[in-house]
């Protein structure tokens, strides 16, 4: 749930450009914030110690053992032991329970200051602190409290009920939340027929697959999250807002959401020829999409953008 | 790179890991959690046939009694063949070295089991026991080939024979069809039979989440008050939104 929230809160700051400047810097903390998120939750999802969790971590910690060099001992170094053990277990627990929810709760802090010092965006891509009044109290913002308090009471009810329905009538979600393999206790000498990440790694993961590579599959994966980061200088449109810009940037938008999902299917299914293949056109345009961000505002034609909020 | 690496793992893997994953269909189980005699009858069936090499570790006693509406006295008394407290673990006096010398394998736990394969594949697996005398225990099963579990409920079910076919498919290749005849009569016929496993399966589901009804009408509740608690936060949040354009 934290993910599809996160994921949603992400794409809102991709539509409306909230990563351009003066925005980079709550870009790159949000950026830090979804790093820790997957570490977060990639660390919890082995404490339950199942079949599923041993070998998904086995997995994942393997690929820092694809860095050339230092590979094997950093990978030795993650897990505390040859293989993934009770001192991993140990470490994985405390991470997950105190330390990486401390960096977690400290970057949410840092994001609000960042955001404090230029204040929120909107769908116009209006700066509000341009126009002030007499008070300089900005004439196209309204006050958090109490107009965003009260609309976030309606939003977490909304997000608490999808919430019960699923902790009350679908824990397992058919196999996607809790999967059958976990509840067979954590076994090293047995592994499962097929093991997938949960679904909000798939789309790296199909990344990772797609390239024949282990090394370059690993840079490819890790590339695919890196080049989030670099976002705010990817794309050097001076309007914001997706409501300014022209078709072809929409297009590209929707091209990118498309092989994002398409991808998070993929990652969830067993790697015969033709999903590889698939896997491989959708990576491509994952990429390609930025290519296209460094591309597009060169010919773009783009729509006036207000002075001011429209009503 | 994933592929090899299963690969290489499973070189090292015991060979019968890899029959684990029959493509057998599975028969629907059409268990009924609601029903409370079928749940008694499984929890019968299963002190008796299964809990002797399989524990179910994570139940105790006296949970199962409660929740299946048997009186305390009457568990203690019918259902629990090692002595001891009510109030104790549903664990095994087989030792696990025992089993796995008799077996090959430490028979594995029955508490979430039905989580772990699924209610078909469980009612499916129980009845696809068949007569082999190429090993050891005399028997094999479809669902899950070259398995370590004689097949306990014999008795009840009878001996199966495997007949085999060969059927043409649409695309003209043959492929073989396997077939179990009933060859020597048990103690049940064939509907008491589906009956007696769909009633083990059905307690095996239970055990699996003893919670589960009651988190669903707890669930329910929950989710009423904050329809109501949503609606009230909307017309607040208008309200107070009312004069902003």
């Amino acid at each position: 749930m934290f993910f599809i929230v996160v994921y949603l809160h992400m794409f809102r700051g991709l539509i409306y450009g909230s990563f351009k400047k003066p925005r980079e810097l709550i870009w790159i903390f949000g950026m830090i914030i979804y790093v820790c998120l997957m570490a977060e939750a990639f660390m919890g999802y082995l404490l339950p110690w199942g079949q599923m969790s041993y070998w998904g971590a086995q997995v994942i910690i393997s690929l820092f053992g694809a860095i050339p060099g230092i590979g094997d001992s950093l990978a030795l170094w993650i897990r505390g032991d040859f293989v993934i053990a009770d001192a991993t277990l140990n470490r994985f627990f405390a991470f997950h329970v105190i330390a990486v929810p401390i960096v977690l709760l400290a970057l949410v802090v840092l994001h609000i200051l960042a955001l404090h010092e230029v204040g929120s965006n909107n769908p116009d891509g209006v700066e509000i602190k341009k126009h002030k009044d007499d008070n300089g109290i900005p004439l196209d913002g309204i006050p958090f409290h109490p107009y965003y308090t009260v609309k976030d009471i309606v939003g977490v009810a909304v997000f608490l009920i999808i919430f019960s329905v699923i902790v009350f009538f679908m824990p397992e979600m058919g196999g996607w939340f809790l999967e059958r393999d976990n509840f067979i206790p954590a076994d090293p000498l047995k592994t499962p027929e097929h093991i997938v990440p949960l679904w909000y790694f798939t789309p790296f993961y199909a990344i990772l697959r797609a390239v024949p590579d282990k090394f370059l599959g690993v840079v490819a994966m890790g590339g695919a999250i890196f080049v989030l980061f670099l976002l705010p200088w990817l794309d050097r449109s001076p309007v914001k807002s997706i409501r300014y810009r022209g078709v072809i940037y929409k297009i590209a938008i929707a091209v990118f959401v498309i092989s994002f999902v398409a991808l998070g299917y993929l990652g969830t299914q067993p790697a015969t020829e033709i999903m590889t293949w698939f896997a491989r056109v959708f990576s491509l345009l994952y990429f390609g999409f930025f290519v296209a961000l460094l591309i597009i505002p060169k010919f773009e034609k783009t729509k006036p953008v207000p002075d001011r909020v429209t009503s | 790179m994933k592929k090899y690496l299963v690969i290489a793992l499973l070189a090292l893997a015991p060979a019968w890991v890899l029959a684990a994953g029959g493509s057998v269909p599975l028969d629907k189980a059409n268990i009924d959690p609601t029903n409370k005699q079928s749940l008694q009858r499984g929890a019968r069936i299963f002190v008796n046939y299964c809990l002797s090499c399989h524990s179910a570790a994570l139940m105790r006693y006296e949970r199962m009694g409660t929740d299946l509406g048997i009186d305390e006295k009457l568990v203690s008394e019918n259902l629990m063949f090692t002595g001891g407290k009510v109030g104790e673990l549903m664990k095994v006096a087989t030792a696990a070295d025992d089993a796995k010398e008799w077996f090959g394998i430490v028979p594995p736990d029955m508490s979430v089991i039905a989580r772990a394969r699924g209610v078909d594949w469980l009612y499916t697996y129980m009845r696809s026991f068949y007569r082999d005398d190429s090993r050891h225990i005399g028997v094999n099963n479809l669902v899950f080939p070259d398995v370590g579990m004689p097949n306990v409920l014999w008795e009840l079910q009878g001996i199966q024979e495997p007949v085999i076919t060969t059927v043409k498919g649409h695309d003209g290749t043959e492929h073989k069809v396997v077939k179990l005849e009933l060859s020597d009569p048990g103690l049940q016929t064939p509907r008491e039979f589906d009956r007696t496993v769909r009633d083990l399966v059905n307690f095996l589901d239970y055990m699996g989440e003893p919670a589960k009804y009651d988190r669903r009408q707890l669930g329910t509740r929950v989710i009423l008050f904050l329809l109501v608690f949503l609606v009230l936060a909307y017309l607040l949040k208008r309200n107070y939104w009312k004069d902003i354009h």
